[in-house]
Parts: C-alpha cells; structure tokens; sequence
C-alpha cells in the first residue's frame, strides 16, 4: 500500500515532466538552444541552496521558487554578456552554467557543515531522486505541468514562427521578443518541474532526447511536439520504475540511459533519417556495381575474340580488376542464380539474358563517353573513368534521351560499337 | 525632385537621413531616399554596402541610430499590412520540420490573431499563393526536399501570401536555376502591370537593367537612385564598386612591385603570372 502510493507519485511525475520536457525541448532544439536548458538547470543549484539557507526549511514550493530565480538570474546574465561584451553566445553559456553551477556547490557543501539536523537530502537535485518525491510535491508538478501544456497549444504558431523564422515573425509585426521570453520562461519552468526528479546534472538530456529522437521520425511539427511528448512520458514514467525498484539508483540517470536508448534506436533505424537505411542503400549499390562490372568485363572480352560461346577462365576475368576471390565468387553465384551468367567447367559465360544486362551498362557507358567528347569537348582518353561511374548512374529515360541527343550513333570515341540493347 | 517624381509617380517609401550602425559599427551613412510606386526598383551594391540592412531598417527589425522611413506617407508601424517582405533564403534552416503550404501561411500568421490556427481560408489563401508561383504540386513537400530554386518561389509565395501592395525582396535572384529565374521575374513584372511595387536587392549586375525599371546604388551611403536609363551609368557604377576596387589594387601592386625589387632586375618567367594571379584577388 505505501510503496504503492510512493511508485504512483513517482510515475505521475515522471511521466509529466518526460511529457513537457519533450514539448518545450522541441522548440529549443529546433531553436539551436538546446545548451540553454542546460546552462538554466545548472543555474537553479545554487537557487536552491541560497532558499535553503534563507528559509531553513526543506519544504520544496521555497526551495524551486529559488531554482526558478536563479535560473532567470543566469538566463539575463547570459544575455548580459552576450549583449554588452564580446563574448558569443557558447562562450557565455559555458561560463554561466559553470559559474552557477560551483557556486551551487559551494553553498552545498557550507550547508553541509552547519551545525543542526535538517540539511540531508539537498544533493538530491544533483542526480534526481524522484522516490522522495510527496503528494504534494506532485500536485504542484501536475499543475505546472498542465500550465506549460496550455501555453504550447496556444502559442503553438507563434512558437512555430520564432523557431522557423523570427525575423519574419517581426516583421509581421508579432512581438517576437516577448513570444521569445515566453518560450525561456515555460524552459525555466521545466527546468524547476525536473530538478526534483532528474536533477540539474543530467536536465538538459530530458529535454533533448525525447526532442532529437522524435525528430528523426516525422517531418511535421506538429507530430514531433506529440512524439517527443509521448517519448519523454514513457521514458520518464520507465526510468522512474526502474529507480524505484533498484537500490540508491538516482532517477536522472536511469531516464537517461533508457531516453538514450530509444534515441539511438531513432537514429540508426528511423525511415528515411535512420543511418542504417543509408548503409543498406550504400551496400546495395556496391554489389549492383560489383555485378555490372562482371557482366561488362565478360561482354568485353567476348566482343575482343568474337567469340561468346567459349568460357572464361575464372582468374582471368578478375585479374581485370584485382578482384577479392571470396567476393567476386559470390557475385558470379548470385548471377548465375539469376539466370545471366553459366559456370562451366572452371569458367564462366555470359548467358542470352546475362548479354542483354551487359548490353545496357556498356550502352550508357559508350553514350556517355560520346556525350563527353562531342558535346563538353573532352579528349577521348579523358572519359573512360566518368563514364565508369556513370554507366551504373544513368536511367533509362536519360539514356534514351542521351541517344536521341547524340543521333542515335553506332560506335563510341574509341570506334567500338554501342550495343542497341533492349531498345533496339 | 525630377518633375517625373513631383508629378507621375508618388513615393512608395521614403527614407530620411538614416543611419544604421551594428555595434559602433557604422553600416549606413546618412541615407536619403525616394523610390517610386509601381515600379520595379534594385538595390545593387558590393558586399557589405549595406542593402539588407537597408531592407531591415525600413522593416524596423534593426533600429537605426537616426533618420525615418515612411511607407505611402505613414510609419511602417501603421502599414504593416501594406508591406510583404521576402528575406534571404539562407536565413532560415531548412531542414525545419514543416511543409511549404505550412511555410506559405505563415504570411498570414498576422491576421489570423492570437490564439488561433489558420483555418480552412488561410489554407485556401496560402493555395492560391503557391498556384502563382507554380508550386501547387510540392504543397506537402517537407521543405528541406525542395531544390533552392523552389524554396526561393516558396518564399516568395508567403510574401504574395500577405496580399500587400508593396513586397521588399532579399536578393530573390541568388542561387535558383533558370526556370525559376525566368517565374520569378514574370511574376514581378505582372505585379508590376497591377500596380504594385517591388523593392528587391539584386547582385548581378549583367541582368540589373534588363529585369528592373528604377535602381538604388549603395555603398554604405547612397550612391545614385533614379530612373534605370539615366542612373544605371559607368560613372555610377564606378562611384558604387570602383571606390575600394581601385584602393584594394593599388594596395596589391605596391607589395607586388616590392617582392619584384627583391627578386632583382630580370623578372623570373613566372613573375608575370604571379603578378596577373594576384591581379585577379
């Protein structure tokens, strides 16, 4: 019963803060302001430290207040320097989050050694520990989680233009420094909702995580704000779990590492984004080129002996192209499974279809080094290697295009004949 | 004031002695300028002379140390719908989640009112805006899939968007291919045929005189404006670029003529070529 009604405050506001964490670090991330919220959670440690000191008393509603000033104190700061020296916006990111963030470890450890018994549990901020978290710490959680969402549906287009275009957006008239101070303040906000459960070591991974691996999934605002929430919601709610069950493991880094989790996954497997997608294309593309030069290589020598019918000795074909055996003997399995090319006795040679594939690579490759000669006035022994490539790169509608370009024409640069391929 | 200006055509905008600086940093000197409505006016320059900037004090998106603009007699404050403005296309990251009818409406984020989406009316609008620059088909195109051409006519589809009387242009000729170049210019001109006025920055000077009617010559002061025939002169066009052309390669020849001297009396065979290389910077 108690360890149930524990876990549920922890789930409640795990899950809420995961949920406008992702919200409001979508527009910072698309903003290019992801270090904001960093260098603001950093900012509320010593916020916390100084409403401890001044108040004497645990109670969270005194202590985030002094996070939230803090964090606004270090936000005008920021913009102080960056306004009234020289020093960009990076450089003044880095020294408020550090500045702030010592100075919030000072006041800890001075706290520390004060005589008295109530000062545990402050360094709780540092990592997050969301088991200690109290009804009442979860009802304030819940309204301003509630509050943050409100002003994102409102404001959503307007949020939208100062994330797209700001200039724009001004010269429409809209306040756009104000709609921009809006946006900080909701940060700030988060930031304060997420001391308590992540801590201001790790804040900054609540609101980029979610944000970065919603991103690779849609190409809608709209849709990414309601997957980063979702994502944030459910890592929140299951690093939550995961901390409440495992002895002295802080929330923030269990959140971390499962948002992590799922932001790798997002980023390897996403459609279109995904990077293994590219890597499957780049695989499929080499062992297309690997086919069509052993095809080519084939009709080559067959076209140099006038002579189709006899086979080629395996070696002598890939001394062509110092080719790996292992690879190159994979690549004449899978064409001769395909019907175009026939292994015998050692070597191997075209079939009927096997002439017809080899046919259109050296077409595109005999056009192109025409295409090259007559139209870009390149010297003849300067078009092989383009057309090397280009002969895997041409569609059909270019080639065709390509022909009627050229007059449909019989023989290359070099004088040797273009096959007519399948369109003859 | 040419009779032409007293009589035929009112100003569009006027500019009064104003002066822009970033950071102590002087970008604009004492600008005074008149440019006429219903007319296609540039504003050419070299690097740094200023145009944008021009373009964005007349926006009040950088406040100027002194001076005023007035469009058709009032504050830009009180026009703002008479003004559409298209920026430069690399001032904004395309990668951005959104489509280009998402982009188009965004024009209309001023009238729509706080606290409320484009409805079916601003979508209609936003359509309509597409269709005039030929991009209905790429609507729900992610923007990022969009060659720079396209992007450019996007942009310039949210400016139409705003339905104003008087559209500012940030270099709308940059880095698009020749389709959209030729789309570009004819929309232009059509707007030109209704009435309305087009202030647009414009970097080639091959194509200056043929594409626009009136020009502002800039350099960090005003230069020249006026009619295209009677301002769009060599004298000018020297006065605009030549100033610092002329400093930059005396500057250059004098350490050239030094390192010959030092190299001694007989030029080396490359020296001629070293001297045309540099000529060249």
């Amino acid at each position: 019963m108690e360890l149930g009604a524990a876990l549920r405050n922890v789930l409640i506001g795990a899950t809420l803060l995961g949920a406008v964490g992702g919200l409001v670090g979508s527009f910072a991330m698309l903003r290019r302001q992801s270090l904001l919220g960093d260098a603001l959670a950093h900012a509320a440690l010593p916020g916390v430290a100084l409403a401890f000191l001044l108040t004497g008393s645990k109670h969270p509603l005194p202590l985030l207040l002094g996070a939230a000033v803090a964090g606004l104190v270090g936000a005008l700061f920021m913009v102080g320097v960056v306004r009234g020296s020289r020093i960009k916006e990076d450089s003044a990111i880095g020294i408020v989050l550090s500045v702030f963030f010592g100075a919030g470890i000072v006041l800890l450890t001075m706290i520390q050694r004060l005589p008295g018994g109530n000062k545990s549990g402050l360094d709780k901020f540092l990592f997050g520990q969301a088991a200690t978290l109290l009804p009442e710490d979860v009802l304030t959680i819940s309204i301003l989680a509630v509050a943050v969402l409100f002003v994102v549906v409102l404001f959503y287009k307007e949020f939208k233009l100062l994330a797209f275009d700001p200039e724009f957006g001004a010269s429409l008239g809209l306040p756009m420094r104000g709609i921009e101070i809006l946006l900080t303040t909701l940060l700030v906000v988060v930031v304060v909702v997420g001391l308590q459960m992540v801590g201001v070591v790790l804040m900054v991974a609540a609101l980029v995580t979610p944000a970065a691996a919603a991103r690779q999934w849609t190409q809608r605002l709209g849709l990414m704000l309601v997957l980063a929430a979702l994502l944030g919601a459910g890592t929140g709610a299951g690093g939550a779990v995961a901390s409440a069950m495992v002895d002295d493991l802080p929330t923030g880094p269990a959140i971390v590492v499962l948002a992590s989790a799922v932001l790798v996954l997002s980023l390897l497997l996403a459609p279109e984004r995904g990077m293994v997608w590219g890597w499957v294309r780049a695989l499929r593309l080499s062992r297309r080129i690997r086919h069509e030069h052993l095809l080519k290589d084939l009709y080559a020598l067959g076209e140099r002996r006038g002579d189709w019918a006899t086979a080629v000795p395996l070696p002598e074909l890939l001394d062509r192209r110092s080719q790996v055996d292992r690879v190159a003997s994979r690549a004449v399995r899978r064409l001769a499974r395909r019907g175009q090319l026939q292994r015998v006795d050692g070597g191997v040679r075209l079939t009927a279809a096997g002439r017809l594939a080899a046919e259109e690579v050296v077409r595109k490759h005999r056009l192109w080094e025409l295409y090259l000669t007559r139209r870009l006035d390149l010297a003849e022994d300067h078009v092989h290697r383009d057309a090397e490539d280009m002969e895997h790169a041409l569609s059909e509608e270019a080639v065709t295009e390509l022909d009627e370009l050229l007059g449909f024409p019989d023989s290359d640069p070099h004088g040797r004949p273009i096959p007519r391929g399948s369109a003859a | 004031m040419s009779r032409d200006e007293a009589a035929g055509a009112p100003s569009a905008i006027e500019v009064h002695d104003l002066t822009v600086a970033y950071r102590e940093q002087p970008v604009l000197w004492d600008v005074d300028l008149h440019l006429p409505a219903g007319r296609l006016t540039a504003v050419v320059g070299p690097n740094g002379a200023g145009k944008s900037t021009l373009l964005k004090a007349m926006l009040d998106l950088v406040k100027p140390v002194t001076g005023w603009v007035k469009f058709f007699g009032e504050p830009y404050s009180h026009q703002r719908d008479q003004v559409g403005y298209v920026p430069q296309r690399e001032s904004v990251d395309w990668d951005f989640p959104t489509s280009a009818l998402d982009v188009v409406s965004m024009g209309l984020y001023g009238k729509v009112g706080w606290f409320r989406r484009p409805g079916r009316k601003e979508r209609g609008a936003a359509m309509a805006a597409l269709e005039k620059v030929g991009m209905t088909a790429f609507a729900g195109r992610q923007i990022s899939q969009l060659s720079g051409g396209q992007q450019q006519r996007v942009f310039l589809a949210r400016a139409l968007a705003q339905d104003a009387p008087l559209i500012l242009m940030d270099e709308p000729f940059a880095g698009v291919d020749a389709t959209t170049e030729r789309a570009i210019l004819e929309l232009l001109r059509g707007m030109r045929d209704q009435g309305k006025t087009v202030v647009a920055v414009h970097h080639d000077l091959q194509t200056v005189a043929a594409y626009f009617d009136h020009i502002a010559m800039l350099n960090m002061r005003l230069v020249a404006s006026g009619p295209m025939a009677t301002t769009f002169n060599d004298e000018n066009l020297q006065r605009t670029y030549g100033g610092r052309l002329t400093a930059l390669t005396r500057a250059a020849e004098a350490v050239l003529g030094e390192r010959m001297t030092l190299e001694g009396g007989a030029p080396a065979p490359g020296g001629g070529r070293v001297h045309g290389d540099e000529g060249v910077l």
